[in-house]
């Protein structure tokens, strides 16, 4: 593309042709990345939708359903995405003051959180899936699984379970690639990322996003309350 | 007015340091060479080609699809078609026409031709975001395209379950995916857009100063953002339940079918809006340069976009008064769906009100904007009896429906499309159509198009319910059917004729002026076809929006005829060959 001779066009090495200056590209960057996180909002907004009607429908049998969830196994996991959350902010704050070093260190600590929480997950998953707790024809075939829910309306919330976390942990998957691009950005001096903090701070804002809904997540499904 | 006085004699009226236009040589279309260079481009312009040719291609495929419906229905008991293969052409005709044009036509190529320059923008605020939604837009169509070659998919284009969940045994799934991934294009082609109306504005392009055609694609955007990610993830577990037994609207496990209703047209009626608000924007656009005023009434219409945008979120229910919604949610779906006409109904008497005492110039795409309004009243106006619960359980699935939605979205959108091709064709292709014949096809399209819905309404009152080909126990809807196959016959033509006379229009038009039409707007005071960067020089806008002067508009008019037939106008050619070496030292 044929960048444009102008009088206020800034010679900044993160700067696109598009752009008059640094101030009106990252403006525009933040403003795409809230307007992106809405969409995002609207489409995890619709599961949390149907989730509520669901167990306001079937409340003691997703709660007998819920029991087999591993508590400890997800507070684990939200004590690591909460510590994750800190690391990418203070890697944000690092982006801005320009060191590198500490950058680095804590999309590192970030990406590794991110893999830690993963692994967790697939213990989850592969043991609701040897107690034949995954929805299909054999749901519910090992009953004692089951703390005697209704074996349909469990199948609705174990669907739930895995559409919800599935979708939620392939926004980890992605963020883990997005984070990597971002560490590597900066391993090689980028001027993209070293003289303007925004793509730093865009991925931050993803990955806080990504946090947020587990923040839900692990409430909903892990702690319900015995209903009256 | 303008705060500095501006030279009557300029072409570009109110804006400042514009080099000369109409004496370009390098544009966007012909500055890089190769298919490599359009199918990497980051230009806006290049993008909405991209998509102006994908959806002629998409809608004439979903054009053949209601050529054989109506082939099928001239006989009570059918003429070529299988019940089967009946409900795969008419769900290949709403899904190819629905997803693949209608949602995308009017913002894809003229929002995104359009809108930066408008705006005095050099491109969108993420050029490679907007090719991407090219190539989700294109990877959509084909796997849409694959499903329908492989085999079909039947039970319409809305996929109720649980008909579409359990019982079907077309190519749902791929069809599915297909729509989940346009939806993806349509959500950053939304993002694009309401960041670059936000930011990128050139100085003095405040927001009442933005043409309508700009509002109304950001009212567009809106509601494109927040609509299109239910659809994708109620869409996406449709699939998920064929692909995974993933149970969510499986009855048989205690799951609603009807929640699916719910979340479907939680965005699909929006969606309606979504392809009939930037239909607005071209019909303003229209009106108020043929009309040579201000269009009457400029911030009620912006507001009333925005009005639409909003309200439309809350009458979903509508679509669902026989599908065991309570009657009191039905009420005040109702009462809702009413208060939309309101802002509807402000456009369509603001643009009657701009037409009078006006000097009105009935070029080509004026027509179209004439039809228009003509044909969205009449559809607008019978969504009235379809939002009302009583006869709305008469005339729901008949006829009418069909011939209501296709008035406001093929009388409406349609119309506009062509009108805003025919009104941008010039500045985006730099010819000149031939006008007479261009004339007499909006008139082919108006009447055609009445032929063949009008009896709809009809055959739809009297009860004949939509997706039957069989009609034998009730012979009398035959003359009603044959009378709208000789309609959709002349929609036909007058959907192909611009084909042949735009394309010879490339070979052998002349060459068009910057400003042919004498229009108002900042894609006017660049040069046809507009360079790369589409401004030498951003503008800086001095002037309010559609600001026609009755006084001096003759004489305007005069100066710059002299400009565009006088090529030798020294000042301004140093100007120009200036930057255009500017130009050349930056861009290699």
């Amino acid at each position: 593309m044929a960048a444009i001779a102008h009088d206020t066009h800034e010679d900044h090495g993160a700067l696109h042709h598009q752009f008059e200056n640094i101030e009106q590209q990252n403006d525009s960057y933040i403003v795409g990345m809230w307007t992106f996180l809405v969409t995002e909002v609207m489409f995890f907004g619709a599961l949390f939708l149907i989730y509520t009607l669901y167990r306001s429908m079937y409340q003691m049998d997703w709660y007998l359903a819920h029991e087999e969830l591993d508590v400890k196994l997800g507070a684990f996991n939200t004590i690591v995405l909460l510590i994750s959350s800190f690391t990418v902010a203070v890697a944000v704050r690092s982006a801005q003051r320009k060191e590198r070093g500490l950058v680095l260190a804590n999309i590192g600590i970030t990406i590794a959180c991110a893999f830690i929480f993963l692994v967790v997950k697939a213990f989850e998953y592969s043991a609701k899936f040897e107690h034949h707790l995954y929805p299909g024809p054999t749901f519910g075939s090992v009953p004692e699984h089951l703390n005697g829910a209704n074996a349909n309306y469990a199948q609705l919330f174990y669907g739930l379970y895995f559409g919800m976390t599935g979708l939620h942990a392939l926004h980890i998957i992605v963020g883990i690639i997005v984070l990597s691009a971002l560490f590597n950005l900066w391993w090689r001096k980028c001027d993209s990322v070293m003289k303007d903090y925004i793509p730093t701070e865009l991925v931050g804002l993803y990955w806080h996003f990504v946090d947020l809904v587990w923040i839900f997540l692990f409430p909903l499904m892990y702690l319900m309350p015995k209903p009256h | 007015m303008s705060a500095i006085p501006v030279d009557p004699t300029s072409a570009g009226n109110g804006v400042i340091s514009q080099p000369t236009p109409a004496a370009s040589e390098t544009n966007y279309i012909n500055e890089f060479g190769g298919l490599k260079s359009w199918l990497l481009t980051g230009d806006h312009k290049r993008i909405a080609i991209l998509y102006l040719i994908s959806v002629t291609f998409f809608f004439f495929l979903g054009s053949l699809a209601a050529a054989m419906i109506r082939w099928e229905l001239t006989a009570p008991a059918g003429v070529v078609l299988e019940s089967d293969t009946y409900n795969k052409v008419f769900s290949s005709h709403g899904v190819i026409m629905v997803f693949t044009f209608l949602v995308v036509a009017i913002p894809s190529v003229f929002g995104n031709f359009f809108l930066p320059i408008m705006i005095g923008a050099r491109d969108m605020a993420f050029p490679r975001l907007n090719l991407l939604s090219w190539y989700l837009y294109m990877a959509g169509g084909i796997l849409i395209l694959a499903g329908m070659i492989n085999g079909g998919v039947d039970g319409g284009w809305t996929f109720y379950t649980p008909y579409s969940s359990m019982y079907s045994n077309s190519n749902v799934t791929l069809v599915l995916t297909g729509v989940f991934i346009i939806g993806f294009s349509s959500i950053t082609t939304g993002i694009n857009f309401i960041v670059t109306t936000h930011k990128m504005r050139a100085p003095g392009m405040t927001w009442f100063r933005l043409p309508l055609f700009v509002w109304a694609h950001y009212a567009t955007a809106v509601v494109i953002i927040l609509g299109t990610p239910v659809v994708a993830i109620t869409l996406l577990l449709v699939v998920f339940e064929r692909a995974f037994k993933l149970p969510i609207f499986n009855p048989e496990l205690g799951g609603d079918p009807v929640l699916f209703q719910h979340l479907f047209w939680f965005y699909s009626h929006p969606a309606v809006y979504i392809m009939i608000l930037p239909a607005f924007g071209i019909i303003s656009e229209l009106i108020a340069n043929f009309a040579r005023k201000r269009v009457f009434g400029y911030h009620f219409i912006a507001f009333s976009t925005l009005a639409i945008a909003g309200l439309g979120f809350l009458v979903w229910g509508h679509h669902m008064f026989i599908s065991s919604q309570s009657m009191y949610q039905g009420i005040v779906f109702s009462l809702i769906s009413f208060l939309v006409a309101v802002p509807s109904a402000i456009k369509v008497f603001n643009w009657t009100a701009t037409l009078y005492k006006a000097n009105i110039r009935l070029q080509s795409p004026m027509l179209y904007a004439l039809g228009f309004i003509g044909l969205f009243t009449v559809g607008g106006l019978t969504g009235l009896f379809l939002g009302s619960m009583g006869t709305d359980v008469h005339l729901t699935a008949t006829y009418f429906v069909v011939a209501h939605f296709h008035y406001v979205m093929v009388g409406g959108t349609m119309t506009a499309f062509l009108g805003g091709l025919h009104y941008w064709w010039p500045k985006m292709t730099g010819r000149l159509y031939a006008e007479g014949i261009a004339k007499a096809n909006a008139i082919i399209v108006f009447l055609g198009f009445n032929l063949t819905f009008f009896p709809q309404f009809i055959v739809g009152w009297l009860g004949m319910p939509r997706r039957y080909h069989y009609y034998y126990l009730a012979p009398e809807y035959q003359v009603y059917n044959i009378m709208s196959t000789l309609g959709s016959g002349f929609l036909g033509i007058g959907f192909l004729l611009p084909a042949f006379y735009l394309s010879k229009s490339l070979v052998s038009g002349r060459k068009a002026s910057a400003n042919p039409w004498g229009a108002h707007g900042l894609e006017w005071e660049i040069p046809s076809p507009p360079p790369s960067t589409n401004f030498l020089q951003i503008p800086i806008v001095l002037d309010e929006v559609y600001d026609f002067d009755p006084v001096t508009e003759y004489e305007q008019d005069r100066a710059q005829q002299a400009i565009e037939n006088s090529h030798e106008h020294p000042g301004m050619m140093d100007s120009h060959d200036e930057t255009a070496s500017k130009l050349e030292e930056g861009g290699h």
